[in-house]
């Protein structure tokens, strides 16, 4: 199954056409890694896909669901990790986690069974969880930032720069994530300017350059 | 809620927005240089000139949560609906300036020397004016907070729309008071028809304010 399907997608920031005609197509259980300079437009496929932002000519379709009309449903489906953690500091691991769980709809028990779950699944150590995030080290709050979203078992994750700022072990513990969301049936699409950290992960690259496509669009 | 735990937690408005408040009290006093009886006049007006300022502070601190860590991305993901990330915030902002009523309502019988004549009129007067400036306060926190310097700007945007409930708030608490003979319960009614348009204002255009 195609997971995202995009024939000549526009986008503009203003005047500028951050995306200027991409094509691309990504399957179910690919790790596909966006590698392009700054300003490539990167960051700019990655929210298109998650539904944040408009589509302005051309027509994609992400996990069936159109990108001019089915936004929202785009989003419920989709997970996207930014530059920033988005965690709330004052808050402690635990009470992140089960924030972004009850955000997402589910009802008390399943909120907590999901959490518990996440929190094993992302090896998060049982002496963090009542921290606040403020306390954390970077490769903590990243891992407390993809549990928060893996509560929410999307099928699609976008990822920013995953491994910025980390520590070996910290970029190891992402990658690690990495492998076993695919594994368990989920796709990936990271967005990197530096692919020599993420080749462990044998992803198809895709190359992106003044916002087109330029290599690795289709298998 | 959310935004109530970071506060608790954080201890922001206990620590640093109500010795700001007592503050503002304490320069109007020494800026007017005026007698117990002419500060008791001025009491309303005072009390919400400080709890606008105070205001301004809450609603930063409410938008800066979201911004800091771009959670609003989350949130947007997450599939709420925009109404009620509205009504929450609101809500959170609303408790705070409770807080800061009640407080500020021992600074003026300290400092100025108020007694309150009809407690029913300031209770209720009270809720409504901080619910009115809750509501506005979030929604003009949602337009400024994709701003770039809307640290300066939300003041500006927001203190002018203000201007009534600061008005209406006065007059009520001048009744409450006993310092003039306006009806105060006419000025709370229509502080509420103010609190109720801004919550209505705020739940249809929140979503396209947070909006990309």
């Amino acid at each position: 199954m195609e997971v995202i399907q995009l024939h000549e997608a526009m986008v503009f920031l203003g005047r500028f056409p951050a995306l200027a005609g991409v094509n691309l197509a990504v399957h179910t259980g690919e790790i596909i890694a966006l590698q392009g300079p700054n300003g490539a437009g990167k960051t700019t496929l990655l929210k298109l896909c998650a539904g944040l932002i408009p589509l302005d000519k051309g027509s994609g379709k992400v996990l069936g669901h159109d990108l001019d009309s089915e936004q929202k449903s785009i989003r419920r489906s989709v997970a996207m990790l930014g530059h920033t953690s988005g965690l709330y500091e004052d808050l402690t691991v635990d009470e992140n986690i089960l924030f972004w769980a009850q955000a997402a709809g589910l009802d008390r028990a399943a909120a907590y069974d999901r959490r518990d779950d996440a929190i094993q699944r992302m090896g998060i150590e049982e002496r963090l969880r009542r921290l606040p995030v403020s306390r954390l080290s970077a490769g903590q709050k990243r891992r407390t930032s993809l549990a928060s979203l893996a509560v929410r078992r999307p099928q699609l994750w976008l990822l920013d720069e995953p491994h910025s700022g980390l520590d070996q072990e910290g970029r190891e513990s992402v990658d690690l994530f990495i492998k076993e969301a695919v594994k368990a049936g989920a796709t990936v699409m990271i967005a990197s300017h530096e692919l020599d950290r993420i080749n462990s992960l044998s992803p198809r690259v895709v190359t992106i350059a003044g916002g087109v496509v330029a290599g690795g669009e289709k298998q | 809620m959310k935004d109530l735990r970071i506060e608790i937690r954080s201890r922001v408005i206990v620590n640093q927005v109500a010795p700001f408040a007592v503050l503002v009290l304490v320069l109007f006093g020494f800026a007017l240089d005026a007698d117990q009886r002419t500060l008791r006049l001025f009491a309303p007006g005072l009390f919400w000139v400080a709890i606008l300022l105070c205001l301004l502070l809450a609603v930063q601190r409410s938008v800066s949560l979201e911004v800091i860590n771009d959670s609003l991305l989350g949130l947007k993901m997450a599939g709420l609906s925009p109404s009620s990330i509205f009504l929450g915030k609101a809500m959170a902002v609303f408790v705070q300036m409770i807080f800061l009523e009640l407080f500020l309502t021992g600074g003026v019988i300290i400092f100025y020397g108020a007694s309150i004549d009809d407690l029913a009129l300031w209770i209720v007067s009270g809720l409504v004016a901080a619910l009115a400036l809750s509501a506005t306060g979030t929604l003009y926190g949602a337009l400024a907070s994709g701003l770039e310097v809307r640290e300066t700007l939300l003041p500006i945007l927001l203190l002018p729309v203000l201007a009534p409930v600061l008005i209406g708030a006065t007059k009520a608490y001048s009744g409450a008071l006993g310092e003039s003979v306006t009806n105060g319960w006419q000025w709370t009614g229509l502080l509420s028809l103010f609190a109720l348009a801004a919550l209505a204002l705020g739940a249809m255009a929140y979503g396209v304010l947070v909006e990309e």
